[in-house]
């Protein structure tokens, strides 16, 4: 039996049932998400299983043949991101129980909430482009919409620039489309792939692949493109930061721009270029521009930027190494992105404030919150044994295998700026002397207590990845782009 | 045929100037809307036949002459998300002209940096 379409069914089916009962019963929206967040969890590790020993799964919709009907695939890398996002977003729908309560109407939260989850898992298993492209806009809308949840003027101005520019952007990668359609008469990736590989060289490959650096680009906020996310992500309520940051613009940028360059068009040392270079920018600007900013949510939003650029950056690379540290990155900035966005959502629950400047020695009164948020920023910072460290070190040691000395200085360089970051962070929010307002302060409730702490436990645990022993879940993705040639013709082969 | 694309690129650019140059609110949102309106022609036009006829097969006529069908089923769903997205952008401009009391986007920049 193959349980991939649940990755939809379920999260779409809590999204349509929260909206029918939700209004009247109180608690019902919230109980309700968690469940179909921890269900469709589990039912990612299941598939993890599943795919460690068949390396790929489709299920052909209504049964249809797959270049005719929709099929939809999980193979190596889909799982990887597939693990990644329902997991934190069961964490982030657990946080969201207590944190959510000041605002009114909850249940439309929690619906639009698991409806970008469920665009969400719908990019990550789509095998064929258009439902790529669906998926991409079901998330990309729920996503506008929540940053606008809280409805002060800051949050719709937001709201509204990330919703023209995700606009522009979709335009871009539909136009793209519909230019790859007219000249293979396809849509099935793995059917495209191979039609592409037979036909050869054309300028046809360049002008959609800029097309889609634009338009995906914009969606993982890419430098030249990254205008809207430091005001949407600092602006949406704050569960929704984590997941904006900690895995949306990963799903919707970096993973389709990586299936799309990949395992369709076929990369180039150009194209692999222009990543390495878009990324070596991200990773500078948006430190620099982090270190300045005393709003603690807007610093973080500005570091995901930086963060971006190394995923990137090793990704890039092309060799296997390389693309296996840009991935491991991107699992690691995941968790720790996600638990400092939950850590502010934690010190705006009980004292008010974003500003750094009004914080000081909260470590006194929220021990919990100072703890996780002390792991995630020496994670982030790259900090030994913590899983940053590693997938930083081994994306570094990858340049320096490539012979690209210039980029892994630069990455060096990022990091440190990230560490002085940080312990500005630290400084300022964390430790120093109690601010005479807050002396009544409390620590967070528990279920706002537990996300953190298990999310800071897998920042500790996750170096581990690294080992030879337990890598095979980072490998196994790694693969899928750096024997790029096979990702058709084996579901080509699983479909016939 | 040319001259058909031609256009419809010279339409979604006209999208482009509106979304990029006009400063309100509901111009942008009108920008949006020709942009895609000029995506999902030019996905109908990949899509076509000169004197082409309606995809309906029945067992009585053979398969010739007819127009692509599949952009059109592709075209009439993101029409609909075309729809959402417009929905949702308009009622944003509503609520920024509460809190703002303008459509002019020079004027709404309580956000910086």
């Amino acid at each position: 039996m193959n349980l991939v379409p649940l990755f939809i069914i379920i999260p779409l089916a809590g999204a349509f049932i929260i909206p029918i009962f939700g209004k009247r019963i109180k608690p019902f929206g919230s109980l309700m998400a968690v469940l179909t967040t921890l269900s469709s969890a589990a039912l990612s590790i299941f598939t993890l299983l599943a795919v460690s020993a068949q390396k790929v799964l489709v299920y052909n919709v209504g049964g249809w043949p797959a270049p005719f009907g929709i099929s939809v695939v999980v193979d190596g890398l889909a799982v990887f991101m597939l693990v990644t996002v329902n997991i934190i977003a069961f964490l982030v729908a657990l946080f969201s129980i207590d944190y959510i309560r000041k605002y009114t109407d909850t249940w439309k939260f929690y619906t639009l909430f698991i409806l970008m989850l469920s665009g969400m898992n719908g990019v990550l298993i789509a095998g064929d482009l258009f439902n790529l492209y669906i998926f991409l806009e079901v998330s990309a809308i729920a996503g506008y919409s929540l940053v606008a949840f809280g409805t002060k003027a800051e949050e719709l101005e937001a709201s509204f620039k990330y919703a023209v520019m995700g606009a522009v952007a979709s335009s871009f990668i539909l136009i793209g489309i519909a230019i790859l359609y007219s000249y293979t008469s396809t849509l099935n990736m793995a059917d495209m792939a191979l039609l592409l590989a037979a036909k050869g060289a054309s300028g046809v490959i360049p002008f959609v692949s800029v097309l889609f650096l634009m338009g995906f680009g914009l969606k993982g906020s890419l430098v030249p493109f990254h205008a809207w996310l430091p005001d949407a992500h600092t602006s949406a309520p704050t569960p929704i930061s984590a997941m904006l940051s900690g895995v949306l613009i990963k799903v919707l940028g970096v993973y389709s721009l990586l299936r799309i360059f990949f395992n369709v068009l076929g990369v180039s040392d150009k194209v692999l270029s222009i990543f390495m270079f878009l990324g070596a920018i991200s990773i500078m600007a948006g430190v620099l521009l982090a270190v300045g900013q005393w709003d603690f949510k807007r610093l973080l939003a500005y570091h995901s930027i930086s963060q971006i650029g190394y995923i990137m950056l090793g990704v890039g690379l092309g060799s296997p190494v390389g693309i296996f540290g840009g991935l491991f990155h991107l699992f690691n900035h995941s968790i720790f992105k996600s638990l400092l966005f939950l850590n502010s959502g934690a010190i705006d629950y009980s004292i008010r404030t974003r500003n750094l400047k009004e914080m000081g020695g909260l470590s006194q009164i929220m021990p919990v919150t100072a703890n996780t948020s002390l792991i995630a920023s020496m994670s982030i910072a790259g900090i030994p044994p913590l899983n940053g460290f590693f997938s930083k070190l081994i994306i570094i040691l990858a340049c320096v295998q490539a012979n690209r000395l210039g980029y892994a200085f630069w990455a060096v360089a990022g990091s440190l700026l990230t560490l002085a970051s940080f312990m500005k962070v630290q400084r300022y929010a964390f430790f120093g002397v109690l601010n005479e307002k807050w002396k009544n302060a409390k620590e967070v409730p528990l279920t706002m207590k537990a996300p953190m702490i298990i999310l800071a436990a897998i920042c500790v645990i996750a170096g581990l990845l690294a080992t030879p022993a337990c890598s095979s879940f980072i490998r196994s993705a790694a693969e899928v782009l750096s024997k790029e040639k096979e990702y058709a013709s084996l579901i080509a082969g699983v479909i016939k | 045929m040319a001259t058909v694309h031609a256009l419809c690129l010279v339409l979604f650019l006209v999208g482009l100037y509106c979304v990029v140059r006009k400063r309100n609110l509901i111009k942008i949102i009108i920008g949006i809307g020709i942009m895609g309106y000029a995506v999902n022609l030019f996905f109908i036009l990949n899509g076509y036949v000169w004197g082409g006829r309606s995809p309906i097969f029945a067992a009585d006529q053979a398969i010739k002459n007819m127009v692509d069908p599949l952009p059109q089923a592709v075209v009439s769903i993101t029409i609909v998300i075309g729809l959402a997205l417009t929905l949702l952008l308009v009622a944003i401009a509503i609520r920024i002209y509460e809190r703002y009391g303008t459509f002019d986007i020079t004027k709404i920049n309580k956000l910086k940096g």
